[in-house]
């Protein structure tokens, strides 16, 4: 009886001692592929900090709106954010594959999932980031357009306009993603209708004298008034 | 090959030379070729003129007879595709009509083209066209004539050529009798800047008529400023700095009242895009040159270097108050990337001010416009942007002047226009020190 236990426990030992013999040069690799990722990914964020401090991407993004919104919400300046996350995705890149390499069962499967689903992020940041910049250089055409042409309330079509093409950007980053196609798809339409229709009826309805003033100013008025500035800026 | 296929191969004709690559049709450079080289050519950008281009080209064809009856002179009508006839009233004015009503007789033929060229209203591609011509034909003196002026007289040509044919200088700006509200743009930012700027008194920096010589052409068209994004937008004004920048030989003749069929005061951003941003855009290259210009120095002047008119003229103060208060608070979001804090506080100090008070001090307004010139060189928004929003407090400086003149002489006026001059020269280190630290 006692030798059984004592032979059980021995052959507990050496597979326990075969599987850590087994794991250890794999384990050893991960270690390696986390420090290598580690330093690798820092050397790609320094990199990338100097790129977009040469290309002055912060005055973009300054342009974009973006970093107003990191403003409020206590977060760094765009090239430190976008240096961060990239810093991040890589070494999490090199930390899975080497969990990878441990053969974990079930793991592989989700890892590899990440590796495919990282070009849609990285597309799909960037969709977010143009869509940005679109949505503050036409809000802003808008604005001075409305404000040279002395149209009233100029922020609200400003905003509208910022608002739309927002709307419209995340809907196509999310249907990038993935992530709750028909749900988003759903989601801009009503949006997107729920604005133009609210537009419809506050210009047409709630705003009656607005709007006529307005169609008075542009289509009756306005050359009474042209004809009241008598001068030449030229 | 189509008329408006590039020209590739090289053309050699007797006493012509044609570049390799030119953007002049077929048909419009063998009518050049016809006409051979001239010593004088008349430009003349037209889109549906038709109610004053007739009068014009008699004007034209009455100054050339009566002053330069022994040159070769031929008219170049660049056409932006007039719809009412404008280039057949050209060319079909008879020199005969002209002969018999003046008893005035050329001794050589005067010559009549009219090319069209794609792009609407007269712009930088009939200048360029009317440009490229005065190259091919080698002309040794040339002039622009606006379409739209319904006040041309043989006398200007004159004047205009003159200086270039028989006294050789390269570039003869016009000056004008005018309104004291007429042209405030050019009268508070252009003639004040590029004064304070380039160092030269040169009261009409931005005009539709003037008269060159061949080379100041030539050199001219191989600038760099028909490609650019603004695809030659301002090239009037360019062509002026132009002038300035290579040191060509420049003055200035009196030509009489200036008319004004266009730019009503609804065409204010229009106007701005044609001059005040071609000049901040010139800034950046043309910086070895004003970075180095303390003072000014006055232009020989044939005649007065102005005159002014001072008749009532009906202007909406309120609506221009309106529309600058409006604007500054609207815009606060774009002048925060453009304008310093302090001047944007006082701005909006401004802005709170009644009608009867209203002020836009020449102080602030020369640093308003300096710190414009300093974010686009930047590019802190679009440049566009940037000269959109200077349309509000343009309104906001314009109310200023009317109503500081309501009352005031030719001479008070003159006085304060040349008191915001020296502003804009006492304050040039701001920009200087603004613009080296974009650099």
């Amino acid at each position: 009886m006692r030798e059984m236990i004592v032979e059980e426990l021995s052959q507990a030992m050496h597979e326990l001692a075969r599987g850590f013999a087994h794991y250890l040069p794999r384990l050893i690799v991960m270690l390696i592929l986390g420090f290598a990722g580690w330093a690798f990914a820092y050397i790609v964020k320094l990199v990338l900090r100097s790129i977009l401090r040469l290309i002055h991407f912060d005055r973009l993004s300054e342009n974009a709106g973006a970093s107003q919104l990191l403003a409020k919400a206590a977060l760094p300046s765009p090239t430190e954010v976008v240096s961060r996350f990239v810093f991040w995705v890589v070494w999490l890149g090199f930390v899975l594959l080497g969990v990878n390499v441990l053969g974990i069962l079930g793991l592989q499967e989700q890892i590899g999932k990440f590796f495919f689903f990282l070009p849609r992020l990285f597309i799909a940041l960037f969709i977010v980031f143009v869509g940005l910049l679109a949505a503050s250089f036409f809000s802003r055409a808008a604005l001075l357009a409305a404000v040279n042409a002395n149209v009233p309330s100029p922020r609200v079509l400003s905003l509208a306009i910022r608002s739309i093409i927002i709307v419209f950007v995340l809907s196509i980053a999310f249907e990038e993603l993935g992530i709750a196609e028909q749900t988003m798809l759903v989601a801009f339409g009503i949006a997107f209708g729920a604005l133009m229709l609210g537009l419809a009826i506050a210009f047409g309805i709630g705003g009656r004298d607005l709007a006529q003033q307005f169609l008075e100013k542009r289509f009756v008025r306005s050359k009474k008034e042209e004809n009241e500035d008598e001068f030449s800026p030229l | 090959m189509s008329q408006d296929t590039v020209l590739r191969a090289p053309t050699i004709v007797p006493g012509i030379k044609v570049a390799e690559e030119t953007f002049l049709t077929d048909d419009f450079l063998r009518q050049l070729i016809n006409v051979g080289e001239v010593d004088i050519l008349v430009g003349l950008p037209t889109h549906n003129n038709a109610k004053t281009i007739e009068a014009n080209v008699k004007a034209i064809q009455s100054g050339i007879l009566r002053w330069f009856p022994r040159e070769r002179a031929v008219i170049i009508n660049a056409d932006g595709g007039s719809r009412d006839g404008t280039p057949e009233l050209v060319t079909g004015v008879s020199i005969d009509d002209v002969r018999a009503s003046s008893n005035l007789h050329a001794l050589r033929t005067l010559h009549s083209i009219s090319t069209k060229y794609s792009g609407g209203p007269a712009g930088p591609a009939a200048m360029r066209t009317i440009l490229a011509a005065a190259d091919l034909l080698q002309a040794k003196a040339c002039v622009l004539m606006s379409p739209e002026s319904s006040a041309v007289e043989g006398e200007w040509f004159l004047k205009l050529l003159r200086p270039v044919r028989n006294d050789g200088f390269d570039f003869v700006c016009p000056t004008y009798r005018r309104h004291k509200f007429e042209g405030l743009l050019i009268t508070n930012l252009l003639y004040p800047m590029i004064r304070a700027l380039y160092g030269l008194r040169i009261r009409e920096p931005y005009t539709h008529e003037f008269g060159f010589s061949g080379r100041l052409a030539g050199g001219f068209l191989n600038q760099n400023v028909w490609d650019e994004a603004t695809g030659g937008r301002g090239a009037e004004l360019r062509f002026t700095l132009a002038a300035i920048t290579k040191r060509h030989r420049i003055c200035q003749t009196f030509l009489g009242d200036k008319e004004h069929i266009e730019h009503r005061g609804a065409d204010l951003v229009p106007a701005l895009r044609q001059t005040v941003g071609p000049l901040f855009s010139a800034m950046d290259a043309d910086f070895p040159v004003w970075s180095a210009v303390t003072g000014s120095q006055p232009v020989p002047t044939s005649g007065p270097d102005h005159e002014v008119m001072m008749e009532p003229l009906r202007v909406n103060r309120k609506r221009l108050r309106d529309m600058f208060s409006s604007g500054v608070s609207e815009l606060a979001s774009v002048f925060q990337s453009i304008l310093s804090s302090s001047t944007l506080s006082e701005l909006h100090q401004i802005a709170r001010m009644e009608e009867g008070d209203f002020n836009y001090p020449s102080e602030l307004w020369v640093r308003t416009v300096y710190e414009f010139a300093a974010s686009y060189q930047k590019s802190v928004i679009s440049r566009d942007h940037i000269i959109q929003s200077l349309a509000p407090l343009f309104r906001g400086r314009a109310l200023t002047v009317l109503n500081g003149n309501r009352n005031s002489s030719a001479e008070e006026v003159e006085h304060k226009i040349e008191e915001l001059c020296l502003e804009f020269e006492r304050s040039k280190p701001y920009l200087l020190q603004m613009w080296k630290a974009g650099e």
